[in-house]
């Protein structure tokens, strides 16, 4: 209990707070050190990027923020709360679309809308067409998931999770398998949501462009074991386009950054 | 549609030609093998006299009560033996082993524990559903990919809501084949009950059945085996079939 007051009196408005995360997975063939002492103080209102090699953590600590897994060691705060299980205010985006197939895509959207409480059925019938609208499906509202393509599952994924309307958003790859096209229209939306509803966001990427365009800071990490590498922050003027050329210098930097430890990584 | 209908009519009248040829040649002799004929002919008089339609009556109602208690009781027992490792351990390993038991097994134990009653019937035909039920929820509900539970976790749902909103749902495609199988189950051993069992309290199919081979009626037996078959195709075909279209056309599984 004093060392929960303690952490917070110290963190001052940090909506999620990790101290010294560390999570391994041991399965019969290997031991995977998943995340290595992870400390990262995300503020209210913060968008966060993070950006990593394939299996340095990212969905693992994820799933650690939004309740779904407990880290070995180390602190998960939500608001100065402890986080043990999921909470409504915590919404994740898994990173393959775990839409329900015994639901339409409407039903989909509606389910954690019929979770998150005080709403009747007309206003949640509302949003969910409001947010289906927003990521270009509202025709589809009364499709099976298996006619969409992987894309437009992505994008209904997306509905759901703006639809309960959560504080923290957590995104796990949620544009991979879009075009870049639709990419580029839900760049402009989700800063819009964002700077709109003042979420807190986390957003994994692979992308470094990407995170640039979205990111306050882009957070970098490295595998094997999962650690932070690096951290930049980028105080461009928003909104942000993802073709425009201080972006592009920003998005080299990391670029160069992100290549130069992964091949002493190799090399070594 | 309308040529798929006269190619299975075609099919069955061709069969019913066939078997009628082949009284007609008399390979066999007609007390062995009655024409279509008189088979007919005994339908149409058991029905008139009212001994079809109130055998049917008592079979199905059996077969109804039977089939809902083995839901009732093996979906939930399924779900327990699929959360809980004990459960698996006991309920489980029960189920499994019981399972394999042909159902006519259950019979003899039926009378000595129930007598010649109603109860004795029930109890074979629940013996018959139960198990396979628990064993087709137990698979269903370990069969659904982990990320449906974690992603309704993460919108909220917790315990009975996740049960009823997400693994019941998800494992649908297997409850149904397990209801599928649990219904001819079912079936197969409340005849093997009413074919050895004589039950002074309702005279079902397999009494009738029953009867028609001890007075060598042989029209009488080949007619009430139609009336099983029939009964048969009927529940698959108002029952079964829809829900596997709606879970073909949601899953977007089974032939185009
Ligand atoms: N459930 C699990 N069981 C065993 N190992 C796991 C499990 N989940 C993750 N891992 C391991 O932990 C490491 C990190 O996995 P994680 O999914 O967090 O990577 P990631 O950074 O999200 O990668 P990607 O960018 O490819 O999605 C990997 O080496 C992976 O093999
Ligand atoms: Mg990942």
């Amino acid at each position: 209990m004093a060392e929960s007051n303690h952490a917070t009196a110290d963190t001052g408005s940090s909506k999620l707070v990790l101290e010294h995360i560390s999570k391994s997975f041991k399965t019969s063939s290997l031991n995977v050190q998943a995340l290595d002492d992870v400390t990262l103080r995300i503020a209210e209102g913060e968008f966060v990027c993070l950006v990593g090699p394939s299996g340095c953590g990212k969905s693992t600590l994820l799933n650690i923020v939004a309740g779904l897994d407990r880290p070995d060691r180390g602190l998960v705060e939500a608001d100065g709360q402890t986080i043990t299980a999921p909470g409504p205010h915590r919404l994740m985006m898994f990173q393959e679309a775990a839409l329900f197939p015994w639901l339409t895509v409407l039903g989909n959207v509606l389910f954690g809308l019929k979770l998150s409480n005080g709403l009747t059925a007309a206003e949640r019938q509302e949003k969910a067409e409001y947010f289906l609208e927003l990521v270009g499906l509202k025709r589809f509202m009364h499709s099976n998931v298996h006619e969409l393509s992987g894309g437009m599952k992505q994008r209904v994924a997306l509905a759901r999770a703006l639809a309960p309307n959560p504080s923290v958003l957590l995104m796990d790859e949620p544009f991979g398998a879009l075009d870049a096209l639709t990419r580029e229209q839900l760049y402009g939306d989700i800063q819009r949501i964002w700077s709109q509803h003042r979420k807190t966001i986390v957003f994994v990427t692979h992308n470094v462009r990407e995170a640039v365009c979205l990111g306050d800071r882009v957070i970098l990490f490295s595998p094997n074991p999962g650690r932070i590498r690096e951290e930049f922050a980028i105080p461009l003027p928003r909104p942000r386009d993802i073709n425009s050329v201080d972006l592009a210098r920003y998005a080299t930097e990391i670029t160069r950054v992100l290549k130069g430890y992964v091949q002493t990584e190799v090399a070594g | 549609m309308i040529a798929r209908w006269l190619s299975a009519s075609l099919f069955f009248l061709a069969l019913l030609a066939a078997w009628h040829f082949a009284v007609a040649a008399k390979f066999w002799s007609p007390l062995l093998l009655p024409s279509p004929e008189s088979v007919f002919d005994y339908l149409r008089s058991a029905v008139e006299d009212g001994t079809l339609w109130e055998a049917t009556l008592v079979t199905l109602r059996r077969l109804l009560i039977g089939y809902s208690i083995g839901i009732l009781v093996g979906l939930p027992l399924g779900l327990l033996t699929a959360s809980s490792r004990w459960s698996q351990d006991t309920i489980g390993v029960l189920a499994l082993g019981l399972q394999t038991l042909p159902s006519v097994c259950w019979v003899p134990l039926a009378l000595l524990w129930f007598g010649q009653t109603e109860s004795a019937m029930l109890f074979v035909v629940v013996m018959g559903t139960l198990w396979s039920l628990i064993l087709a929820t137990d698979n269903g509900v370990r069969t659904i990919p982990p990320i449906y539970t974690r992603a309704a976790r993460s919108m909220g749902s917790t315990g009975l809501h996740t049960w009823t909103h997400v693994v019941l749902p998800a494992s649908l495609p297997f409850l149904l084949s397990g209801m599928k199988q649990g219904w001819a189950f079912a079936w197969r051993s409340l005849m093997a009950a009413e074919i050895f069992v004589t039950i002074l309290t309702g005279f079902g199919l397999g009494h009738l059945l029953h009867y028609g081979r001890e007075l060598n009626a042989m029209d009488q037996v080949i007619g009430v085996m139609l009336v099983i078959v029939v009964i048969g195709l009927a529940v698959d075909k108002t029952l079964f079939a829809p829900m596997e279209r709606f879970l073909h056309r949601r899953w977007g599984t089974g032939r185009q």
